[in-house]
C-alpha cells in the first residue's frame, strides 16, 4: 500500500496554490488534511501526478463570526478546531453536534473543513449539514478570481463538486439559523466513528402561527450526494407539525425523496426504512426545539 | 515455595519498553543493503494461470529480482502439512492438499501469490508489481459451503472427485437410542460465518543469509519460531544450528501467525539464500485480508434430545466446516468444535458427523476461539430453545445439566485436537454460573427490571451462558533459568510472545522460586538462539505448558542454590530460605549470601569442580502435560436493542472465569477483555463478505468493522479458582475464554430483548442489516 509516484508541491500562499492548480489542472490534486486522499493514494485508487499541499498556507485557517450572525470558516481549519470553537457552538449548534460524529479524534485533528466539503463524500456529515444549513462556499481561481457557490449547487454527484480543476475552496460561510427554528442531526452508524448507514440534518422553521414554513430535511449516505427531501418538505409546508404530519412527511421522504443503493452494510430496503425512522425522529426533535422545547 | 508474586496484580514489566517505542518489532529491523519485497497476488479466486510475463518489471530501475513459480525450479514444492489427521479414528477420510509458494497452474483463492518482486524500496517493488503482465482464465468459484458438495460443483482441487477434504464421525454412547426415549427433540440449522483475526500488526519477515557466517537469520512475526526454524532448515538443507528464527515483540497473534509455512516465509528464505542480501517484507492491511488465515464458517444441522424435566439425553450434529483452498492445519478447528458441542454439560450420548470442505477462499486455521465458539453456540442455542419449549427457566435448565463438581475427571469418549481422549480435568461449573447470575442480578432483572423497562417501551434483554475452554495441550515446552553474577536471573523459553504479558507472569513464577523481585528477571521468548526446543504459543497453552516448564527449571535452580549455599553457610538445606535476592539461614538472617555471589562461586576460575556437578546456577527443564487442562466460565450481559434502527447497546457485561491458578489477575483481565471484544465483534460487527465469485468485498479496515473502545462496554471480570491437577502450578489457559461464549450469549440476550417478535437467532454474526431482514422482511437463508 504505497502510492504511485507523484510530484509534490507545497505553496505557502493562496496565490501560489492557485497558480500551481492553473498550471497542472486535472493532473493535480489538492492535499488538505489527507484523511481521505492519502488512503486512496495508498490503495492506488487515486494516482494524481501532482500533489498540491496547501497545509502551509496559514491564512486559510480561521473561524470568524460573520456579520449576518453566521460563521465564516477558512477551508484549512482543522475539524477538531471547529468542534471546540465557542462561536460555532453558540451560532451553529448543528455543526457543533455533527463534528464529533466525523470519524475519530485523530482524524479530526488532521482533517479540515474544506477537505471534507471538497471531497464530497455522500456520507460525510458536513456535506449533509452544509446543505441543510444553506452554507455557501467561496472559491478562488487564478484566472477568474473568486465566486460564491451555495451548498445546494456545489455537490453535483459522487465525489464530484462544482469546483473546476484550477479552483480552490477557500471559505465556508454558514448563515445563522432562521427565526423560530430548531434543528436535529442524527445518524445510524455501525461503529461510532463510521460513516453513517443513514444520516439526517434537519432544520425546522415555523411561521408566526406555529406552522411549518421552509423546513429542510437533508439525508446523507443514501445517494450519490446529499439528498434534500423536497417531497417531505412539501408535506410539512403550512402544516402544524403534529406527530401525524411528521410521520407522513418522514414516510414521504423514505418513499419519494430517496433512492438508496444496497451495499454490504445495508440493503436499500433497510436504508429506506432508516430514512423514515430517522426522518421522523429528526423532525420531532427539530420542531420541539423550534417551539422552544 | 511461598507464593508471594504468583497471583499478584502486578503491572507488566514489558510495558515501559512497549509504551516508549523501545521494543523491537519486525519492521524495526534495518540492515545495510536490505531489499524489499512485494507480491503480485491474484485478483481472481479461482483461475487457471495461462501466462505470466515479468520482463517489464525486471527492467524497472531499482528492481533487483522478480521470481515466478517457474523460476524456483525444483525448489518449488507444496508446503508440508502442519498438522496431520488424527491417527486414532477409524474410517477417517482426509485429503491433504497444502499450499504452494507461488501459483504454478491454478489460483485457488483471491490473493494467492503469483510473483515476488524484490527491489531497493517497497515503493519501487509495488510499482514493478504493476508492470507484470499476467493472463488468468477465470473459473467458476466454489464459495457456498453447502453447494460446494453438490454433484457437478466446480473443483478446487482437480485431482479429487469432490470438494470434500475430510470426513470424520465421532460417537459417544448411543444417540439414536437416547433420542427414542426423549420427550423433546429440538432440531435447528445453525450458521456461523467467517472473520479475520485482525491483529494490530500484520505479518512481517526479514530474512538474511549471511554468506560468510553461513548463517540464516529470520525475524518473523510467527507464534512458533522453533518449528519454523526446524522446518526451514530441513527445507533448504541447512543444519538447524545454522538457522536462527527470532520472533521479537509481535503486535497480536490470535492464531493465524502460527500457520506454517506461509508462502512468504518460504519465499523470502529461498530468495535471500539465492541473493545473499537481507530482504524485508511487511504485509500490508489489504494483503492481510487475503493472505493471512481466517476462520469460523460452519453449517450445523444440530439436534438435542431431552427429557421433559430438561435433562439432556444427547446431542447430535452433522456439520460442514470450511477449510478454504487448502487444509495444512488438518482437523484442529473442527475437532475443537466437537470437543465443545456438548458445552459444559453432562451429555451421555453424542453423535457428530463432520465434513470438511474445500472452497475458493483464504486458508482456514485457528483464530482465537478456534472452533470452540461454534461448538458452544450449538450447545447453548439448542438448550435455550429446548428450555423455551419445555417452559423451563434458562438458568435452571443449565444448572440441571452442568457437569457436577464430583464428576471430574469427566471423560467424553471422543478425541480432541491433540488426538487424545477428551477429558475435562477439574472444575466447579455450577459455582461459576451461579456467581455470574448473582453478579448480573438475574432474578431481579427478570422479576422487576425487565418488566419495568418493557413498560417504558425499551427492548432490554439478558443473556447468561456457560462454557468450557480446552487449553494447555502438549506436547511440551522448555525453559532455561540462569542466575547471573549480579543476582539477576535470565530466563529463556521457546514460545513467542504477542502481547500476553509473558515477561511478567513468567517472571512472577521465577521470582517466587528464587526469592527475587520479578523486575530482576530478564525474559527472552521466541529466539531460537536462546532456546531451541519447543512448539509455540497457541491453544491457550502459554500459562500452562511454558509456565510449568519455567517453574520446573526455576525449581531445579532453586535446588542447586540450596545445595551450594548449604555447603557455604554450613547449614542444612531445610534451614535455608531464599528471599530478597539472598539465601539465608531462616532463624539467623544475618547469615546470608547474595544470589549473585553464589552464582560466581558456582563458576570458579580456579580450583576443582566436583565430578557430577555442573557449573553455574543454571537449569533447563521441560513440561509436558498428560492431556489438556479445561477451563470453564460463565458470561452474562444485559443488552438494549432499538428495533427501529437495529442498533444495540450492551448495558452490562459480566464474566466469571475459572482458569485454575491465576498467575496475574491484571494480565488475565486484559486477556478476558480482549477476548470478549473479539466475541462481540464476531457477534455483531466483523464478517468477511464474499461475492459469488469469491471476491472479498470488505478488504479494508474502513469496511471490515473491527469494534473499537467506543463499542466495547466495561467488562466486569470475576474469578473462581479450581486448580488443574495436571500440572504443579495448577494453571489452565485463558487466552480464548473471553471469545468463546459471546456469540451464544449475544444471541440469547437479543432474543430476550426482542421477545415480542418471537425471533430465533441461529446464525452469527447478526449484523443490523441481517436483523432488519429477520424483523421486517421475509427471512433469507444466510
Amino acid at each position: 500500500m504505497k502510492p504511485a509516484a507523484f510530484e509534490y508541491l507545497a505553496p505557502t500562499t493562496t496565490e501560489e496554490a492557485l497558480a500551481r492548480l492553473a498550471e497542472h489542472g486535472w493532473a493535480a490534486k489538492v492535499l488538505a488534511g489527507g484523511q481521505s486522499l492519502v488512503p486512496m493514494m495508498n490503495f492506488r485508487l487515486a494516482q494524481p501526478s501532482v500533489l498540491v499541499d496547501i497545509n502551509r498556507i496559514a491564512d486559510l485557517a480561521y473561524i470568524e463570526p460573520a456579520r449576518d450572525g453566521g460563521v465564516r470558516i477558512g477551508a484549512m481549519t482543522r475539524q477538531a478546531q471547529v468542534e471546540r470553537d465557542p462561536t460555532v457552538a453558540s451560532r451553529l449548534p448543528m455543526i457543533h453536534e455533527a463534528m464529533p460524529k466525523i470519524a475519530y479524534p485523530a482524524v479530526r485533528s488532521r482533517g479540515t473543513i474544506g477537505g471534507t466539503i471538497a471531497h464530497a463524500d455522500p456520507s460525510a456529515e458536513l456535506v449533509g449539514a452544509s446543505v441543510a444549513l444553506r452554507a455557501r462556499f467561496r472559491i478562488g481561481s487564478r484566472d477568474r478570481g473568486e465566486r460564491w457557490v451555495p451548498a445546494e449547487e456545489f455537490f453535483v454527484g459522487l465525489f464530484t463538486t462544482a469546483l473546476e480543476p484550477d479552483e480552490l475552496l477557500l471559505e465556508v460561510h454558514v448563515p445563522p439559523m432562521p427565526a423560530h427554528s430548531g434543528w436535529a442531526f442524527l445518524e445510524v452508524a455501525r461503529r461510532h466513528h463510521d460513516f453513517a448507514l443513514v444520516g439526517v440534518a434537519a432544520v425546522a422553521a415555523l411561521d408566526s402561527k406555529g406552522r411549518s414554513d421552509g423546513t429542510r430535511l437533508v439525508f446523507f449516505s443514501v445517494g450519490e450526494g446529499p439528498v434534500e427531501a423536497h417531497a417531505a418538505a412539501a408535506v410539512l409546508q403550512g402544516q402544524v407539525p403534529t406527530p401525524e404530519v411528521i410521520r407522513e412527511a418522514a414516510e414521504t421522504a423514505g418513499d419519494a425523496d430517496v433512492d438508496p443503493q444496497s451495499d454490504i452494510n445495508a440493503s436499500a430496503a433497510y436504508r429506506r426504512h432508516l430514512v423514515k425512522v430517522l426522518g421522523q425522529r429528526a423532525l420531532a426533535q427539530a420542531f420541539l426545539r423550534a417551539q422552544g422545547g | 515455595m511461598t507464593q508471594k508474586h504468583v497471583g499478584r496484580r502486578m503491572t507488566r514489566t514489558e510495558d515501559p519498553r512497549l509504551l516508549t517505542g523501545q521494543a523491537l518489532f519486525v519492521d524495526d529491523v534495518q540492515m545495510p543493503g536490505m531489499l524489499h519485497a512485494a507480491f503480485l497476488r491474484s485478483d481472481y479466486a479461482h483461475a487457471r494461470l495461462v501466462s505470466i510475463d515479468v520482463s517489464a518489471a525486471r527492467e524497472r530501475p531499482g528492481v533487483v529480482a522478480v521470481f515466478t513459480a517457474e523460476d524456483m525450479g525444483d525448489d518449488w514444492k507444496h508446503g508440508p502439512p502442519l498438522v496431520s489427521p488424527p491417527p486414532t479414528v477409524e474410517d477417517i477420510v482426509f485429503h491433504s492438499r497444502t499450499h504452494v509458494p507461488l501459483v504454478k497452474d491454478k489460483v485457488r483463492h483471491a490473493g494467492e501469490p503469483l510473483a515476488i518482486v524484490i527491489a531497493e524500496s517497497r515503493y519501487i517493488a509495488e510499482d514493478a508489481v504493476e508492470d507484470i503482465w499476467v493472463e488468468l482464465e477465470p473459473l467458476e468459484a466454489v464459495v457456498d459451503l453447502e453447494k460446494a458438495l453438490d454433484p457437478g460443483a466446480p473443483l478446487v482441487h482437480d485431482d479429487l472427485e469432490s470438494n470434500l477434504a475430510a470426513h470424520l464421525v465421532q460417537e459417544k454412547g448411543d444417540y439414536e437410542a437416547a433420542k427414542a426415549q426423549a420427550d423433546l427433540v429440538v432440531k435447528r440449522r445453525i450458521y456461523i460465518d467467517r472473520g479475520a483475526a485482525g491483529a494490530m500488526e500484520n505479518r512481517g519477515i526479514v530474512a538474511h543469509w549471511d554468506v560468510r557466517a553461513q548463517q540464516l537469520t529470520l525475524w518473523d512475526t510467527t507464534q512458533a519460531p522453533i518449528p519454523i526454524r526446524n522446518g526451514l532448515a530441513a527445507m533448504f538443507g541447512l543444519s538447524s544450528h545454522q538457522v536462527r528464527v527470532i520472533a521479537p515483540f509481535v503486535g497480536g497473534g490470535f492464531g493465524p501467525k502460527i500457520m506454517m509455512y506461509y508462502p512468504e516465509e518460504v519465499l523470502l528464505t529461498w530468495a535471500t539464500l539465492k541473493m545473499g542480501r537481507p530482504i524485508k517484507w511487511i504485509e500490508d492491511r489489504r494483503e492481510n485480508f487475503f493472505a493471512t488465515t481466517q476462520e469460523r464458517t460452519q453449517v450445523h444441522y444440530g439436534e438435542m434430545a431431552l427429557t421433559k424435566e430438561g435433562r439432556i439425553l444427547g446431542v447430535r450434529h452433522d456439520f460442514l466446516h470450511d477449510t478454504g483452498a487448502y487444509d495444512p492445519y488438518g482437523l484442529t478447528v473442527p475437532l475443537n468444535t466437537q470437543s465443545h458441542a456438548m458445552g459444559a454439560y453432562d451429555v451421555p450420548n453424542y453423535s457428530s458427523e463432520l465434513k470438511v470442505v474445500f472452497t475458493n477462499k483464504t486458508i482456514v486455521t485457528p483464530v482465537r476461539g478456534a472452533g470452540r465458539p461454534q461448538g458452544i453456540f450449538l450447545a447453548e442455542r439448542l438448550l435455550d430453545i429446548a428450555a423455551r419449549e419445555l417452559g423451563i427457566d434458562r438458568l435452571e435448565i443449565r444448572k440441571k445439566n452442568l457437569i457436577p463438581p464430583d464428576a471430574f475427571p469427566y471423560e467424553h469418549k471422543i478425541i480432541d485436537q491433540a488426538f487424545a481422549p477428551l477429558v475435562f480435568d477439574s472444575g466447579n461449573y455450577l459455582a461459576t454460573l451461579e456467581r455470574a447470575a448473582a453478579a448480573i442480578g438475574y432474578e431481579k432483572f427478570i422479576a422487576e427490571e425487565q418488566p419495568r423497562l418493557r413498560a417504558e417501551g425499551k427492548h432490554v434483554g439478558l443473556g447468561i451462558v456457560s462454557f468450557v475452554e480446552t487449553t494447555g495441550v502438549g506436547p511440551y515446552e522448555g525453559a532455561r533459568v540462569t542466575v547471573e553474577t549480579d543476582g539477576r536471573v535470565s530466563v529463556a523459553t521457546g514460545v513467542g510472545t504477542q502481547g500476553q504479558g509473558h515477561f511478567t507472569s513468567f517472571a512472577q513464577i521465577v521470582a517466587d522460586q528464587l526469592g527475587i523481585s520479578p523486575r530482576d528477571v530478564r525474559m527472552v521468548t521466541g529466539d531460537t538462539a536462546e532456546f531451541h526446543w519447543g512448539t509455540g504459543t497457541f491453544a491457550s497453552r502459554g500459562s500452562v505448558v511454558a509456565a510449568n516448564a519455567i517453574n520446573a527449571a526455576a525449581l531445579s535452580v532453586r535446588n542447586k542454590v540450596l545445595k551450594l549455599a548449604s555447603k557455604i553457610l554450613e547449614t542444612p538445606e531445610e534451614e535455608l530460605e531464599l528471599a530478597d535476592g539472598q539465601v539465608r539461614v531462616a532463624d539467623l538472617p544475618h547469615r546470608a549470601i547474595e544470589l549473585g555471589e553464589l552464582a560466581a562461586m558456582a563458576n570458579p576460575l580456579r580450583g576443582a569442580v566436583e565430578p557430577g556437578t555442573e557449573p553455574g546456577l543454571e537449569s533447563t527443564d521441560y513440561f509436558g502435560p498428560k492431556y489438556g487442562a479445561t477451563a470453564n466460565g460463565a458470561h452474562a450481559m444485559i443488552l438494549e436493542v432499538d428495533p427501529e434502527t437495529m442498533m444495540i447497546e450492551i448495558k452490562r457485561y459480566v464474566t466469571v472465569e475459572d482458569c485454575g491458578t491465576v498467575l496475574n489477575p491484571l494480565i488475565l483481565e486484559g486477556q478476558i477483555h480482549g477476548g470478549v471484544a473479539l466475541g462481540i465483534a464476531n457477534s455483531y460487527y466483523e464478517q468477511l463478505v464474499f461475492d459469488e465469485n469469491g471476491q472479498l468485498l470488505n478488504a479494508s479496515l474502513a469496511d471490515y468493522l473491527i469494534p473499537s473502545a467506543t463499542e466495547i462496554p466495561p467488562i466486569e471480570v470475576l474469578h473462581e479458582e479450581t486448580r488443574s491437577p495436571l500440572n504443579p502450578l495448577g494453571s489452565k489457559g485463558a487466552g480464548e475464554a473471553g471469545t468463546i461464549p459471546v456469540p451464544s450469549l449475544f444471541a440469547q440476550a437479543l432474543e430476550d430483548a426482542l421477545q415480542d417478535y418471537g425471533l430465533e437467532i441461529l446464525e452469527m454474526p447478526m449484523s443490523p442489516n441481517r436483523l432488519f431482514e429477520l424483523l421486517h422482511e421475509e427471512s433469507k437463508t444466510p
